[in-house]
């Protein structure tokens, strides 16, 4: 167990490569309880969103959601998150773990002159996510609900084990799946009744991988107060419309993340990056691909590189060949 | 846990036979999980105990491999660069590291009884 955002997580349970390859091939899941969980309710909701985020908010409907950014008033990210719409005024934001106080301050700061209440439930909500190829096929059998109807980003209540649940088909494996809503005491219960349905526990170690392959960012290393969101490929969260901080976030970036592939040696978080011999970067996040086989990374670099095809990565003083790779690593089916 | 008895382990889990053989235990393994490279040292180098001087990496993470002895390194196990899942499968045999010419041992290693103990 690892202490995380104040939570004593489990990094592994059967071993990071069957965790990571029971997502990819059948099903897996994740205790990710820790995400934080406000609810904004009020006729003065949507407006207050749209004004602190980037995405349309206004785009929502009732049952649907989508991933959007906190930016800050001084550039970068406050956080990035996903906004659920319940119902006509009523919105759920789920937020990084570690975020939730700073979010919460941000957020707090901008309210005046906004007909909204925003209530922190972050301790009211455990969160299950069950993520894999297989994830409809084992659920199904325990849940009056058609599962195969509801579509990618779908948010909707529903029965699963007899529990009354909230349910997104939405996820951070690249692999098809369900987040799963369920009230904290009734948490373990849920999770026990998944475990017997066949769905592989996996812990923060396979999460990682899982999200790497897929060209995820991850707040705290690809995103932060001082990163550049757009150096990133998600200008698509960018919409046209006035919010807090957009002066920072229509600048072009300085740095581009890209994709690195390396022969043998996986790379970390802190690694310098090289082409033709200078500094250019730095690696986010690295590690060896359990899918591919190979070390895979994401890095920063200055945008006159984003186009180069060969860099260098130092670890531990020598430097190792590297070769760009399109994100994502991998493309679930 | 599996600790062989005619071994002597350093509390950062390295093991060293008496012929001067260096691998890290079945419970270094376990807990690092899946290894997928390691990084071995030069053949003549001449290292004193506690010197970081091999690297072994799973997924998640790097770990640092100290000597367990004052020496010099004589041979390394070629094998790993190409099958480094071997740490895992065999810890105490074709998982080794490397071999050392030992003038001496570190005086905190400790007997394979013990170090379950601490291993727990």
């Amino acid at each position: 167990m690892v202490p995380f955002g104040g939570w004593d997580m489990p990094v592994q349970y059967a071993g990071l490569k069957a965790e990571h390859d029971a997502v990819r091939n059948s099903a897996g899941m994740f205790d990710v309880s820790h995400m934080g969980e406000f609810r904004a309710t009020g006729p003065g909701a949507l407006a207050f969103l749209q004004g602190v985020t980037t995405n349309d908010v206004s785009k929502l409907r009732p049952g649907r959601a989508h991933y959007n950014w906190l930016p800050g008033e001084a550039g970068g990210l406050i956080d990035d998150i996903y906004i659920y719409m319940v119902a006509p005024n009523e919105y759920l934001l789920v937020v990084n773990a570690g975020n939730i106080d700073k979010d919460w301050a941000h957020l707090q700061k901008h309210l005046a002159g906004h007909d909204l209440t925003l209530t922190n439930e972050s301790d009211q909500w455990a969160l299950l996510a069950v993520q894999g190829p297989k994830t409809l096929e084992l659920l199904q059998p325990f849940s009056d609900t058609d599962l195969a109807a509801k579509k990618k980003n779908a948010y909707f209540a529903a029965k699963l084990f007899g529990f009354d649940v909230m349910l997104a088909r939405t996820g951070y494996t690249g692999e098809d799946g369900f987040e799963v809503f369920v009230g904290a005491s009734e948490a373990e219960t849920l999770w026990d009744k998944l475990l017997e349905a066949g769905i592989a526990p996996a812990g923060l170690g396979a999460r990682d991988t899982l999200r790497l392959e897929a060209g995820f960012p991850l707040y705290g290393h690809e995103f932060s107060d001082t990163i550049h969101p757009l150096s990133s490929s998600y200008g698509w969260v960018v919409k046209d419309k006035e919010h807090l901080g957009r002066a920072h976030i229509t600048a072009a970036p300085q740095q581009k993340l890209i994709g690195l592939k390396l022969e043998r040696v996986p790379v970390r978080e802190g690694y310098p990056v090289y082409a033709d011999g200078v500094q250019v970067g730095t690696v986010t996040s690295g590690s060896s691909s359990p899918t591919l086989g190979h070390p895979i990374a994401m890095a920063l670099v200055d945008a006159a590189h984003a186009e180069s095809d060969s860099f260098e990565v130092e670890v531990r003083g020598k430097r190792h060949p590297a070769t760009r790779m399109a994100l994502p690593f991998y493309r679930g089916a | 846990m599996n600790t062989p008895s005619e071994l002597k382990y350093a509390a950062s889990h390295e093991w060293l036979s008496p012929d001067g053989t260096v691998g890290i235990s079945d419970f270094a393994q376990d807990q690092l999980g899946d290894v997928v490279y390691v990084e071995l040292p030069e053949v003549g180098r001449e290292v004193t105990a506690g010197d970081t001087i091999a690297v072994v990496e799973s997924v998640k993470t790097a770990s640092d491999i100290y000597a367990p002895a004052s020496g010099t390194i004589t041979a390394v196990n070629e094998d790993l660069n190409g099958s480094p899942e071997k740490v895992n499968e065999s810890p105490y045999e074709n998982g080794w590291l490397f071999k050392m010419d030992v003038t001496e041992a570190s005086a905190d290693l400790m007997d394979a009884e013990k170090y379950a103990e601490t291993a727990e």
